[in-house]
């Protein structure tokens, strides 16, 4: 097949391989979940991944070193997560998607370029395979410890988005989201998955390419003399230029204004934070995905995320037995927070319980939305394990009396 | 004859320029102006459309480089232009992508990427203003700082050794290796020329005064001290042992180009071991 080494030999942004959509494996698979977000990125359209070795990450840089040079891509294993994360940075200034995959330890470091990925609204994705932490913690078990790392861990003021898959097929969808929603709104956006799901194999179906949406790049219909960078649309986010198309823009770290140059300023400042922060906020309701069940006339509803909702049904069972009325929202983008819908929630209903793998940080974010109107719950596991559903059971049997 | 054609420009290479972004906020004396006309010059002479040139830099004096010059430029954080280049050049192999950063931003912070990089073989161009310390922040000691020097945090002397970047750059693996001064204005040129045509990891040490704080805190003069100095004690010997170039005060400044070798890039290895594969399937 010409495709196959045409890609690295000539540009690897070559308009075929944008067209090829052979490198989707159209079908029913038995994968693990890290092997699925590797190839629901490449289903995604990504084609260029750099990485750091990680527990219980490493599969899906595996999984890219196999597959990228075949379809047009380029792998790169970096020194570190610092380099892996400016990398995926560069390669999307060229127009290519690109993704990178960690653990916390790596998160850490990827963290200081994810700042300039915000700053820079740079499109591209950061998969988090979250261990036992902090530090080295628990490298082959895993934990849901990183929620908030991800939310505020790089310095400054910024929003993010971040998903939360709970199976090998969520991998694969939604990292087709992820990449969707980067570009759409660019900034670079996580999939907070965890070494359960990363490490689980499961049946995972690929439709085929005409079912896949893939949301292509914002690109200027300007020309060069009448480009600004960060000129915003309606919608907050600016359309975009890649490198080597004769734009000669300029892109910095530094408080910039809408031609990209440092305006270091009390009023550049304001301005440009405030967009970074209301092309999130302002889009919001199209952003946030959840998942509800049974959550009309429901008395407690349980919110869960990633892999800790595959134990919540059945503490839900055996409390619809004991006729407690009960419901489930599932958070499937955890950042932005539904603050929204769960505030609405709230006039109704009596109590919420929250179960997650750390000692208590999603909770924050449902108590913060429900205010004084009712109960909140923490059921806290320090990582390593997934809930007993008989202490989620208790919880709610607790919080309904 | 229109009126475009009677303006008289307002700097002779002012279609590779912001001009809309200029005064730079540069000390007069400093070494950066020279050294970004010589590059300026040297991609005139180059057979390489401005459009398909991309110049990276890092925080400091010298990561100002990259918004003043009117390619797409990209001023990435502290010490990481050459990963991000990294990305830039494998994603799109058509560009031209010239890391130009400062000493401490390459070799302290951004030290590891940049062994890596050379060993790799990447084909970036890194550019090194190396003035001996961090300028941008007040003068602190660097790992370039030679034995001796004083900065603001190496009030009694710098107690470390520097590094030596020609000898780490070619045992690092680096296809084209020189050391220049700006003094040296043609030959600079003609070696970023050379270095821009090179396929694969090149480097260029350019040793830079830097009179606001550097020579301030050793007594050395302004920028035109400097040039008399690199004038008086530089000698030119291409070819040299990097091993034997060291920068010690009160020694001579050897410039010259060190390392101009052949060697696959990285891209050039994937394709081949891709190919092997491909053709036993």
């Amino acid at each position: 097949m010409e495709i196959r080494s045409r890609g690295i030999r000539k540009s690897i942004v070559s308009e075929r391989h944008y067209r090829d959509r052979t490198s989707i494996l159209v079908g029913e698979h038995f994968w693990q979940g890290d092997i699925a977000i590797a190839e629901g990125a490449i289903a995604a359209d990504c084609r260029f991944f750099a990485g750091y070795p990680i527990t219980p990450a490493s599969e899906i840089a595996e999984r890219m070193s196999l597959r990228l040079p075949f379809i047009g891509g380029v792998y790169i294993q970096l020194e570190d997560e610092l380099a892996s994360m400016a990398a995926i940075l560069g390669a999307s200034w060229t127009g290519t998607k690109a993704m990178t995959a960690t653990s916390g330890p790596g998160l850490s470091l990827m963290l200081e370029n994810f700042g300039l990925g915000i700053m820079t609204e740079t499109p591209c994705v950061i998969v988090n395979v979250q261990r036992g932490s902090p530090s080295t913690g628990l490298p082959t078990f895993f934990g849901q410890a990183d929620m908030m790392q991800a939310r505020w861990g790089s310095h400054g003021d910024y929003e993010v988005i971040a998903l939360a898959p709970s199976s090998a097929q969520e991998c694969f969808d939604f990292t087709i989201t992820a990449f969707n929603l980067s570009e759409k709104y660019r900034l670079p956006v996580f999939i907070l998955t965890d070494g359960l799901v990363g490490h689980m194999t499961e049946k995972v179906v690929v439709p085929s390419p005409s079912e896949i949406k893939v949301f292509g790049r914002r690109k200027t219909k300007k020309p060069p003399q009448e480009y600004l960078p960060y000129e915003p649309e309606a919608d907050l986010v600016p359309q975009m230029a890649n490198f080597g198309e004769g734009y000669r823009l300029h892109t910095t770290g530094l408080t910039h204004d809408e031609r990209g140059y440092p305006d270091m300023t009390i009023g550049t400042q304001d301005r440009l934070i405030r967009r970074l922060m209301n092309k999130i906020r302002q889009n919001a309701d199209d952003i946030i995905i959840v998942e509800e069940k049974d959550i009309e006339d429901a008395d407690v509803v349980v919110v869960s995320y990633g892999v800790t909702s595959r134990v919540v049904p059945s503490a839900v069972e055996k409390a619809k037995r004991d006729g407690i009325k009960i419901g489930q929202l599932r958070l499937i983008t955890v950042w932005p927070f539904p603050e929204k819908r769960i505030s609405e929630l709230s006039e109704k209903v009596k109590a919420w319980v929250v179960p997650e793998i750390n000692l208590g940080q999603i909770v924050r974010e449902v108590e913060r939305s429900v205010g004084k109107r009712s109960k909140v719950a923490l059921v806290s596991h320090a990582g390593g394990d997934v809930h007993d559903p008989e202490d989620i059971y208790k919880v709610i049997k607790e919080v309904i009396q | 004859m229109n009126e475009m054609n009677n303006r008289i420009p307002e700097h002779p290479l002012e279609q590779y320029l912001r001009m809309d972004r200029i005064p730079h906020i540069w000390c007069s004396g400093c070494g950066l102006g020279t050294e970004i006309t010589c590059f300026m010059k040297a991609i005139e002479e180059a057979d390489i459309s401005p459009d398909k040139i991309v110049v990276v830099s890092g925080i400091g004096c010298s990561g100002r480089i990259a918004g003043y010059m009117k390619f797409d430029s990209f001023h990435t954080t502290h010490g990481r232009a050459v990963p991000f280049a990294t990305g830039v050049k494998l994603a799109n192999p058509e560009l031209t992508v010239i890391v130009f950063s400062g000493d401490g931003d390459l070799f302290s912070i951004g030290g590891n990427h940049f062994i890596h990089a050379a060993r790799r073989n990447v084909d970036i161009k890194v550019f090194c203003v190396n003035n001996f310390i961090y300028g941008m922040t007040g003068g602190q000691v660097a790992p370039t700082t030679p034995l001796h020097a004083k900065t603001s945090t190496s009030p009694y002397g710098c107690f470390e050794p520097p590094f030596n970047l020609p000898y780490l750059a070619e045992s690092s693996g680096a296809v084209y290796v020189a050391r220049w001064t700006p003094l040296h204005i043609r030959r600079l040129t003609h070696s970023m020329s050379e270095a821009i045509a090179k396929k694969g990891f090149s480097f260029i040490e350019m040793v830079s005064p830097c009179p606001t704080v550097y020579s301030r805190y050793n007594r050395l003069g302004d920028g035109l001290d400097m040039i008399k100095y690199y004038r008086e004690n530089s000698r030119i010997e291409n070819g040299a042992d990097t091993k034997s170039i060291p920068l010690e005060i009160g020694k001579e400044i050897v410039v010259g180009k060190f390392v101009d070798i052949e060697k696959p890039t990285f891209l050039d290895y994937q394709t081949a071991q891709v190919e092997k594969n491909e053709a036993k399937m």
